[in-house]
């Protein structure tokens, strides 16, 4: 396990960060998307745009913020919070370097998974306090969702589990040093925790929850203003959070030659981020039962699969 | 499964493909010499005005954004007196082009007209009318048309022949 030497620093760095990093992924998203449309993207407030994001900011604040008298008032309001705060407790876990760690539990990679699925009542609970059919739909498709790639989400990471010998984040990391990074021994599942942590983020080509072809917004239908922006950053906060993820179990962390460490880890967690835009970009959102099928009858098993045989090889090498 | 895949393979070439925006403020696109923008009235080769003030156009005009005034001058030949297009309401469909017996209204391919008052969008002749000929150089109505205005007689136009002499057919 890891120890910071500042943990106070690390805190709020990490939570400074976040924070921009998820608001500035608004500007980053819309120019990747427009290269990979053959357009610009928003180039003109600022240099390449940049400043779109304040303007943004500035807009999302001064939008009237309504409740529909017909919500669950208390229940509308704190939906919001409940995903940012959820993913932004999935941050303490995440060492960035071996110097830059919040607290590396000894479960680091459980609390993860236990936050994540915390993320869910965000959803649930703002669609059914909005009191409407369209967010009620998506609340309980995000429930269903989340609930069913939560379950091989928690199994795919187990054989780095398995070959890492520890759940500490830090520990997988320094287990990596020592082998190679888990992305070579661990693709299968590699892939499918990326497949699930798109589910898990509720993002594109999964984003059934708010599929505005059929559901408006889904489950955030009534928001408007602040509230709404707070959903939004609780996306991209868990957009951040789930390339560290990916980046810490199977990419190897902040390991990487000549460059600092934590320019590593940002150079790999950019990359996983440019790649889920890349998703949105290419790829259309499947049937529900399509992706209930997929879920349950494709990922598990292969998932399962993948802990059977890791953990064989693992007490056969042992 | 090899589609989604080549799916993402494809998008992701797109980041070398040229970007087709047009950045507009600073490169315009090119709009064609029959581009239905800004409506403006043309004169003769000769420097006439070419409008007869028919009122086929505020006739024709869909939204009813088309005003004006006939009258005549010493001569006998019509000119609209005043004449008024309000430009917050035209559609620019054209139709009053199309109407004009005398290529007299045109649209041009100028759309550049945002103003930040709704006054300022009602143009009046003195705003319609340009010194040039638009799309039709050598056209003049007058010229062809077989009316008396002062200085040509009927049968004097071009490609007129002269008129008949009714008394002349008796047996």
């Amino acid at each position: 396990m890891l120890e910071s030497p500042y943990p106070l620093w690390s805190l709020l760095g990490i939570l400074f960060f976040a924070l921009n990093i998820a608001a500035g992924l608004i500007w980053l998203e819309r120019r990747l998307l427009g290269l990979w449309q053959d357009r610009y993207g928003p180039n003109r407030v600022g240099p390449f745009g940049l400043l779109q994001v304040v303007a943004d900011m500035v807009k999302i604040f001064t939008k009237e913020d309504w409740i529909p008298p017909f919500a669950d008032k208390w229940v509308f309001i704190g939906a919001p919070a409940i995903v940012v705060a959820t993913v932004l407790m999935g941050f303490v876990v995440v060492p960035v370097t071996s110097g830059i760690v919040i607290a590396d539990l000894n479960i680091g990679l459980l609390f993860f998974l236990a936050m994540s699925s915390l993320g869910v009542y965000s959803v649930v609970l703002g669609g059914w306090a909005s009191n409407n059919k369209y967010a009620l739909l998506g609340g309980m498709r995000a429930a269903a969702q989340m609930l069913s790639y939560e379950v091989f989400m928690g199994l795919a990471v187990m054989g780095t589990v398995l070959m890492a010998g520890t759940f500490s984040l830090g520990g997988i990391v320094q287990a990596q040093a020592r082998t190679i990074w888990y992305v070579i021994p661990q693709f299968l599942g590699f892939v499918l925790f990326v497949i699930a942590g798109i589910a898990e983020t509720r993002r594109l080509p999964f984003d059934l929850p708010e599929a505005e072809s059929e559901l408006v917004a889904g489950f955030h239908s009534e928001y408007s203003g602040m509230k709404f922006g707070m959903f939004f950053v609780g996306e991209y906060i868990g957009l951040v959070l789930i390339s560290s993820m990916i980046t810490v179990l199977f990419l190897g962390g902040w390991l990487g030659p000549w460059l600092p460490a934590l320019v590593w880890f940002l150079i790999k967690v950019f990359g996983c981020i440019a790649f889920f835009i890349l998703l949105r970009a290419s790829l259309p959102r499947p049937r529900f039962d399509q992706l209930m099928t997929w879920g349950w009858k494709i990922m598990l098993p292969l998932a399962l699969a993948n802990l059977l045989v890791t953990g064989a090889i693992v007490v056969a090498v042992r | 499964m090899f589609s989604i895949l080549r799916t993402i393979w494809d998008v992701f070439l797109h980041a070398f493909a040229k970007r087709v925006t047009i950045q507009y403020p600073e490169q315009k696109a090119y709009l064609a010499a029959r581009y239905r923008g800004r409506i403006i009235l043309s004169r003769d080769p000769d420097g006439g005005e070419r409008c007869v003030a028919c009122y086929l156009c505020a006739a024709a005009c869909p939204v009813d954004c088309i005003a004006l005034q006939a009258t005549e001058d010493p001569n006998g030949r019509r000119y609209p007196e005043w004449f008024r297009i309000n430009f917050s309401r035209c559609i620019f469909c054209g139709l009053c082009e199309d109407a004009c017996p005398t290529y007299a209204i045109q649209l041009t391919p100028d759309t550049e007209m945002s103003e930040y008052r709704r006054q300022d969008m009602v143009y009046e002749k003195e705003n319609l009318l340009i010194d040039g000929v638009g799309k039709y150089p050598g056209y003049n109505f007058w010229r062809v048309a077989g009316v008396n205005i002062g200085g040509k007689d009927k049968g004097e136009s071009e490609r007129e022949a002269p008129p008949v002499d009714l008394h002349s057919l008796l047996p």
